[in-house]
């Protein structure tokens, strides 16, 4: 097992001010390949923002982040995706009035073979055929994949935003409440895909306040308090009341580390 | 689990052609729709409904006056059309983007003034200065367009400039450019109209026929085609919808949001420069006065034609049809011996309807989650 071994990511003092409100606070962060690592903590402790940071979607106003040992500057989304960082973001970031099939491939559409495909255009028939096979394994049957998923349910919305970010991962997920609106069995599958991926050699990093699912799920456990790491665990050598305690300030031993 | 359990226990009709789905995803309790949804969703499109409208028009006129669909009607209707549904076209994907265009009759204008300086400035006789460039040849006319369309492209790139990069919303930045446009153009031609341009340039691009079909409507029947399909079937035409769709996650995938949308504009300008050529071409002289209402009827017709206004949604196709309503309404009026200007009476409510309409849908779509 390589659980903790490898470091993928290291973040060290970000810090993220919007107006007066500091999200994040010299805020560090680690992830390891093929690991799952929880990150917890309560409502507005900084996650989303910490998530958007690492994954460029925005720029933290002071720290350092390092990805596979080296440093990385994420000033774009795309630099991220390039990397191998795929991100479900707390909002989704779906395109509503598009299909789910468009919107799993969008910014790298499948385009036609020969000429055609110079061109730009589409090959919807493929990627509406592995769109289907990617809800799937999901669990996820949409009725009608041309349908705009402004119609779909918010649990659908979200497999959608799940598919798209698995398929296309190579080094490391970012999930921010990827499994808040879902069934139970949509559930238990996004929970299975996490394991899956992460045996592909994948870091994920799983964002939920649901701790049976954080406990069953995750190999570690970092935890957020008022835009801070104030402690990690081990998943198999925690229990609830710690990651409790640690999430309202009973505990905080981050200098321990 | 209940109600995916009673979605399984009811086991669909035998020989109905059912997709599969075994533990559906959604809430199996929501009402099914029975049609198959490749027409339940052309139901459902304003395009859809506004064509049933053009061919009720049609046939009413049709009916009420024969001769209404005569040859020469038909022609002269297409060919006044023409240049407006070039600026339709443009507006429409700048639409899409959840943007607007108010720049574009503005830009027309100074399209053709470009055009017909070049024009002049490159085939003008010397000895017949009165003359202007009416014996010049293809060359000088080319010249003359490329000119006007290169103009009518740098206005549309400085509002795409001004809409993405310093995020001036699009109805200020291209009401800026609309009043820009609009006073260069009377710098430059002082006020008057400019005339003489290559006759052969009137003959055949402005009023001439290919098989009983103006050129006019040939040019921008071709070009709509051809923006038609890169805006439906193209990544280009994909990345439009999604910008204007959710532009922070289309920034999230990857997509450069502020290239395109200064692209999206561009094209926008460009088409309407092409168009400033045409109808330079149709009315051999610049028509500096007019065109000021173009930029309200290429939005209705846009509008009209299912697209809306806070993006993402609208098809070329649904932009000409919404062109054509007007347009025929207003012909139609005239031979049945109605006072034409109902038509703009009719236009303005069936608008302001379509849009109360696209409203209703997007709040019946986010209250049904
Ligand atoms: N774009 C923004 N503008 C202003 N304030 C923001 C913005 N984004 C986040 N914040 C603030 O930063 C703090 C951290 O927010 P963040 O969304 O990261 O919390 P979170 O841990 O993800 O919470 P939750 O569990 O509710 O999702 C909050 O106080 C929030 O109000
Ligand atoms: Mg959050």
């Amino acid at each position: 097992m390589s659980t903790g071994d490898e470091v993928l990511l290291e973040a060290r003092g970000l810090s993220k001010t919007f107006g007066h409100v500091r999200a994040l606070q010299d805020a560090n962060f680690s992830a390891g390949a093929g690991e799952v690592t929880a990150l917890i903590g309560d409502n507005g402790a900084g996650k989303s923002t910490l998530v958007k940071c690492l994954s460029g979607a925005q720029q933290p106003d002071h720290g350092e982040i390092r990805f596979g040992g080296r440093p990385l500057r994420l000033d774009s989304p795309a630099t991220a995706q390039r990397a191998g960082i795929e991100t479900v973001f707390q909002d989704l970031a779906l395109a509503s009035d598009l299909d789910a099939a468009t919107n799993l491939f969008l910014g790298r559409e499948l385009v036609r073979p020969g000429v055609l495909g110079r061109f730009g255009f589409l090959d919807r028939r493929r990627m509406r055929a592995e769109a289907v096979q990617a809800f799937a394994e999901l669990g996820v049957n949409l009725s009608d994949v041309r349908a705009p998923v402004a119609g779909l349910s918010g649990g659908q919305r979200q497999s959608v935003a799940v598919a798209r970010s698995v398929a296309w991962a190579t080094r490391l997920i970012f999930m921010d409440e990827p499994t808040a609106a879902l069934g139970v069995v949509q559930r238990e599958r996004v929970l299975d895909t996490i394991r899956r991926v992460r045996d592909r050699g994948v870091a994920v990093v799983l964002i939920s306040h649901n701790m049976p699912e954080v406990l069953a799920v995750a190999d570690r456990v970092e935890v957020l308090r008022l835009g801070r790491r104030v402690a990690r665990f081990r998943a198999a050598d925690t229990t609830l009341e710690e990651l409790v305690g640690a999430m309202t300030g009973a505990i905080d031993r981050e200098d321990q580390q | 689990m209940t109600e995916t359990g009673t979605e399984a226990a009811t086991p669909p009709p035998a020989g109905a052609p059912q997709p599969s789905r075994p533990d559906t995803g959604g809430e199996p309790g929501r009402g099914r729709r029975v049609l198959p949804p490749a027409v339940a969703r052309l139901a459902y499109t304003n395009t859809f409904w506004i064509f049933l409208v053009l061919v009720a028009l049609v046939v009413f006129f049709g009916a009420m006056q024969p001769n209404f669909i005569s040859a020469v009607s038909l022609r002269s209707l297409a060919a006044d059309t023409a240049p407006l549904l070039l600026i339709a076209v443009g507006m429409t994907y700048v639409i899409i983007s959840a943007g607007i265009d108010l720049s574009v009759g503005s830009v027309l204008i100074f399209s053709g003034v470009i055009a017909a300086k070049t024009m002049l400035w490159l085939g003008g006789d010397g000895a017949h200065p009165d003359a202007g460039a009416t014996s010049a040849g293809w060359t000088v006319t080319l010249a003359g367009c490329l000119a006007g369309m290169l103009g009518g492209l740098a206005w549309g790139l400085l509002n795409g400039f001004m809409v993405a990069r310093m995020k001036i919303p699009a109805l200020i930045a291209t009401l800026g450019t609309l009043g820009m446009a609009l006073g260069a153009t009377y710098l430059i031609t002082g006020g008057t109209d400019v005339r003489g341009i290559p006759l052969n340039f009137a003959r055949t691009v402005g009023f001439g026929l290919v098989a009983g079909v103006p050129w006019l409507v040939i040019i921008a029947v071709l070009v709509t085609v051809l923006l038609g399909v890169v805006l439906a079937a193209t990544r280009f035409g994909s990345h439009t919808y999604a910008i204007g769709s959710n532009a922070e996650a289309a920034r999230r995938v990857g997509i450069r949001v502020d290239r395109h949308l200064i692209k999206v504009y561009g094209i926008s300008g460009l088409l309407a420069g092409i168009a400033g050529c045409l109808s330079l071409a149709h009315f051999t002289t610049t028509t500096i006065s007019g065109h000021t209402a173009d930029n309200l009827s290429a939005i209705a017709a846009v509008v009209l034609g299912g697209a809306s206004l806070f993006g993402g949604s609208g098809t070329v196709t649904g932009s000409a049809v919404g062109l054509l309503v007007p347009a025929v309404l207003q012909s139609g009026f005239v031979t049945i011996q109605v006072n034409p200007y109902w038509q703009y009476l009719a236009v303005g409510a069936v608008l302001v309807l379509a849009v109360y309409v696209d409203q209703l849908r997007r709040k019946a779509r986010s209250a049904g989650r």
